[in-house]
């Protein structure tokens, strides 16, 4: 009986271990996710702003989980804008489903007036849009890519310069 | 090697290009004549006695541009009293999105029972020239068509209530005393226009 308790507890534990992607880490403010950008450039940084009720982001986040899989000379970091009310119902179970290896940021800032500038001058602000950081360059884009080889192959010639 | 970064380097030159074309406050904005919800054709030139224009490109399909529907049917409202002239345009390419049909159109300005045009961008000549890169984006025109207002509407997207800057009245207000606006563009997120590849 014992063993038998002990044996579910062991499952449980190891069922969680495999079925848990990367937890969401939420941010109130710009500010804070720039300090949390800036403490982890170990990598050139591949960072995609996106958001559940964006169709053509959700349709290429499979590119960046490939990317980040795949390409070790990058870490991938995806940036949900997502509406506040939909963070619970949407976002949270929708990362819970697809158990993502990138690292999952919520940014809850809706000034974007404010902080939209900071991440590029020339950004109207549509989503998705992403923005690569090579030690202390900076490359964005406002578009989206079409497939996993166009999105790695800019990335590749991005931090191989 | 060399190339690729040199491809790389017109790429992004060419994509901050398309980013800077469009209108800058100051500028003069083209009229058009684009079919609205109701079969007929509007152009602002119809609009003699307008003091100004609130041309809203939006769509059905983004939630982003949803979340702002009904401040922009009361947007609509108050200020047709006051003599401006509010027109919204769908800029997206309805083969890319079903949901930006000229029918479906015609369905969500019945269901919401908006009172101002909703306009089709046919063959979609008309965003680019204005520089409208995504849904929502708003266009402040005086009654000469002189550009004074680009951007967001306000400041929250996701609560109406806990809006602190209303953008688009607060460049209005300035209109009505005879100036420019003092914030006279803004930033926001938004659904991209949708062409065809």
């Amino acid at each position: 009986m014992r063993k038998g308790v002990f044996l579910f507890f062991l499952f449980s534990f190891l069922f969680c271990l495999t079925a848990k992607g990367q937890d969401l880490i939420s941010f109130k403010t710009y500010d804070e996710l720039e300090t949390y950008i800036k403490e982890n450039t170990s990598k050139p940084l591949v960072i995609n702003f996106w958001a559940t009720w964006c169709a053509p982001c959700v349709k290429e986040l499979p590119y960046f989980e490939k990317l980040n899989t795949e390409n070790d000379k990058v870490k991938v970091i995806m940036v949900s804008l997502d509406f506040e009310k939909q963070l619970d119902s949407k976002l949270k179970p929708f990362l819970a489903k697809k158990k993502f290896t990138f690292t999952s940021l919520y940014l809850a800032d809706k000034n974007y007036n404010n902080w939209l500038p900071k991440v590029d001058k020339n950004w109207s602000g549509s989503i998705p849009a992403t923005l690569i950081i090579n030690q202390d360059k900076k490359f964005f884009v406002e578009q989206d890519f079409s497939d996993y080889e166009e999105l790695n192959a800019f990335v590749n010639q991005i931090v191989t310069k | 090697m060399k190339k690729i970064g040199m491809i790389t380097f017109i790429m992004v030159m060419l994509m901050s290009f398309t980013t800077l074309s469009g209108y800058q406050p100051g500028d003069k904005a083209t009229d058009f004549k684009l079919k609205s919800v109701d079969g007929k054709m509007y152009s602002m030139s119809d609009y003699k006695e307008a003091k100004g224009f609130i041309v809203v490109f939006t769509c059905n399909h983004c939630p982003f541009a949803v979340k702002y529907e009904d401040r922009v049917i009361e947007l609509a409202k108050k200020y047709q009293s006051k003599g401006y002239v509010l027109l919204a345009i769908n800029p997206n390419d309805p083969t890319v999105v079903p949901d930006d049909s000229f029918e479906k159109m015609k369905e969500r300005a019945k269901e919401k029972g908006f009172t101002f045009p909703y306009l089709m961008d046919e063959g979609q000549k008309i965003f680019p020239q204005y520089g409208a890169t995504k849904t929502p984006h708003v266009f402040l025109l005086d009654k000469n068509l002189i550009v004074k207002y680009i951007g967001a509407i306000d400041d929250n997207v996701d609560d109406a209530a806990a809006v602190k800057v209303k953008y688009l009245e607060n460049a209005i207000a300035d209109l009505e005393k005879g100036k420019d606006p003092t914030v006279a563009t803004t930033k926001a997120i938004g659904c991209s226009i949708k062409v065809k590849k």
